[in-house]
C-alpha cells in the first residue's frame, strides 16, 4: 500500500469516527431512554416503521461503522496477527462490504 | 503479566480502545442479524428480545454498552490530540474518557 | 547494607539472565552496579556508557522492564526487595549482553529525512528566525533529542510493526518540518506518511512517558498527522 493510500485510510478512519461520534451519542441516548421499563419489538418498530429520518440516520450509521470497523480490524490484524499485504487489504474491503450489507438489511427490516 | 513499561494512562487508553473496538466489530454482525429477524415479522423480533432478557445476556449487553461508550470517549480523545494544536491538558484526556464511559455504563445499568 | 542482587542479560538474542551480588553504596546508580560487575566480578560483560552524567544517552538499557538511562537511575529508586534486572534496550537486535545494535534506529532516522537541507549559502544574510514564532516553538519543543533510543525501546508499535519509523525519527522530522530555513519539507512529509510513518502511531504515549529529556514525540507525531493531511486528501503539502 502506498504512503498516500495509507494516509487516506487514516483520514477515512478519522472522518468516519467523527460521523460515528454523532451517531453513537444519538444511539446511546435512544438506548438509555428506550430501554426504560423493558424493550419490546413493538416499541422498536413503532419508532422506526416508515420513518425516513430514522432510515437515513441508521443508513449513515451503517456505512460509517462498516468503513471504520474494517479499517480498524486491518490494523489489529497487521499488528497482532502479522496479517498484512494485498490479502489483508482485500479482507478489509470484504469485511466493510459484509457489515454494510448486513446493516442495510437490518435497517430495511425495521423501517419497511 | 503486563510489562512495567506499559503501566501508564496512555497505554491503558490504547488497550481499552483496541479491545472495545474489536469486541464491537465482532458484535456488529450479530446485532444486525438479530434486528434482521424483523424481516420475518414483529413476532420473530419479539421472540429474540424475550430471549435476550436472560441475566447473562443482559450483563453482556451492559458490557457492550460500556465498551461502546469507552470506545467513543477514547476516540474523541484521539481526535482532539491529533486534530487540535497541542495543549498540555491533552495528556489528561484519558482520565476524562474513562469517567465518561463509567457514567454511561452506570446510566444504562440503572435504567435496565 | 545488604548486597544488591543484579540479574544481567548475557548472550545475544538467545541467552539467559546471570545473577551477581553487588555491594550497595550511597547514591549508587544502575550504571555503577553494572560497572562494578564488569570490573570486579566478570570482565567478559559487555555494556555501553560514555559521559555517565546524563548527557549522551549511551547507557540506555532496560531496567526492571523499563527503558532508562542507567547513569541517571538510582538503585534506591528501582531495586524493589534488593533486586535488579538489567537487559539491553528492547526492539533492537542484541549485539552482546547489554549492547543493542542501534543501526536500524538511525536508518529509520535517515528514512524519515531527519536531515536538514539548507537553502541559503554563505553569501546570503543570516536567517532571521523569530524564537517565539509558533513554528519555532514547535521545533524547539522537540529539538533536544540526542537519539538515545529509549522512546524506540518503549514503543509497542515499533515492536508490532517492524517498518514503523518510530518516535525519535518522527520527532526529528517534525522539528525540521517546522524549520523555516529547511528546503526538503515536501519530500519529508512524503517520507513520514503512511502505514510505516506517523499514521501508525496510536498515541499510547510510552515515548513521552519514558523520554529522559521530557520530550513529547506524541505531540510531534500528532503535528505530522496534521501536516500530512493535505497530502492525504490528494494535494501536495
Amino acid at each position: 500500500m502506498s504512503t498516500r493510500a495509507g494516509a487516506r485510510l487514516w483520514v477515512a478512519q478519522r472522518a468516519t469516527a467523527a460521523v460515528l461520534a454523532f451517531c453513537v451519542l444519538v444511539h446511546l441516548a435512544t438506548m438509555v431512554f428506550a430501554v426504560r421499563g423493558g424493550l419490546t419489538a413493538h416499541e422498536i418498530l413503532e419508532r422506526t416503521h416508515g420513518n425516513y429520518a430514522w432510515c437515513a440516520f441508521y443508513s449513515l450509521f451503517v456505512f460509517a461503522a462498516g468503513i471504520h470497523g474494517a479499517i480498524g480490524l486491518r490494523t489489529v490484524a497487521s499488528e497482532w496477527l502479522g496479517f498484512r499485504g494485498k490479502a489483508a487489504d482485500a479482507a478489509m474491503a470484504a469485511i466493510a462490504l459484509a457489515i454494510v450489507f448486513l446493516g442495510l438489511r437490518a435497517v430495511a427490516a425495521v423501517v419497511l | 503479566m503486563i510489562r512495567p513499561a506499559r503501566s501508564h494512562p496512555g497505554w491503558w487508553a490504547f488497550a481499552v480502545h483496541r479491545v472495545s473496538g474489536v469486541a464491537l466489530a465482532l458484535f456488529l454482525p450479530a446485532h444486525f442479524l438479530a434486528l434482521g429477524t424483523a424481516i420475518q415479522g414483529e413476532a420473530k423480533l419479539e421472540t429474540f428480545l424475550r430471549w435476550s432478557e436472560q441475566p447473562l445476556v443482559k450483563v453482556a449487553e451492559w458490557i457492550l454498552v460500556t465498551l461502546l461508550a469507552a470506545h467513543l470517549a477514547g476516540g474523541l480523545r484521539l481526535l482532539a490530540i491529533e486534530l487540535l494544536p497541542w495543549r498540555e491538558w491533552h495528556k489528561t484526556l484519558a482520565a476524562l474518557a474513562a469517567g465518561f464511559a463509567v457514567a454511561v455504563g452506570l446510566a444504562f445499568a440503572l435504567v435496565r | 547494607m545488604k548486597a544488591l542482587r543484579v540479574s544481567v542479560w548475557r548472550g545475544g538474542a538467545e541467552g539467559r539472565f546471570e545473577d551477581f551480588e553487588v555491594p550497595r553504596r550511597g547514591s549508587q546508580t544502575v550504571l555503577d552496579a553494572v560497572t562494578y560487575i564488569q570490573r570486579h566480578l566478570d570482565p567478559t560483560l559487555s555494556y555501553r556508557f560514555a559521559c555517565r552524567v546524563g548527557m549522551c544517552g549511551s547507557c540506555a538499557m532496560t531496567v526492571n522492564g523499563k527503558p532508562r538511562w542507567t547513569c541517571r537511575t538510582h538503585v534506591d529508586k528501582v531495586a524493589t526487595g534488593g533486586r535488579l534486572q538489567v537487559a539491553p534496550l528492547a526492539n533492537l537486535p542484541v549485539v552482546k549482553d547489554l549492547v543493542a545494535d542501534m543501526r536500524e534506529f538511525f536508518d529509520k532516522w535517515a528514512r524519515s529525512r531527519g536531515q536538514f537541507r539548507p537553502t541559503a549559502t554563505r553569501n546570503d544574510e543570516f536567517a532571521k528566525v523569530r524564537p517565539d514564532s509558533p513554528a519555532r516553538r514547535e521545533a524547539d519543543a522537540g529539538v533536544e533529542c540526542i537519539g538515545c533510543g529509549v522512546c524506540y525501546a518503549a514503543c509497542d508499535v515499533v515492536k508490532w510493526n517492524r517498518d514503523y519509523l518510530g518516535p525519535a525519527a518522527l520527532n526529528r522530522a517534525w522539528t525540521l518540518v517546522n524549520d523555516e530555513r529547511d528546503g526538503a519539507k515536501r519530500e519529508r512529509l512524503h517520507a513520514v506518511a503512511g502505514d510505516a510513518g506517523c499514521h501508525a502511531c496510536h498515541t499510547m504515549m510510552s515515548c513521552t512517558e519514558h523520554c529522559p529529556k521530557k520530550l513529547s514525540p506524541t505531540r510531534s507525531i500528532a503535528g505530522l498527522k496534521r501536516a500530512t493531511l493535505a497530502l492525504a486528501l490528494g494535494g501536495e503539502p
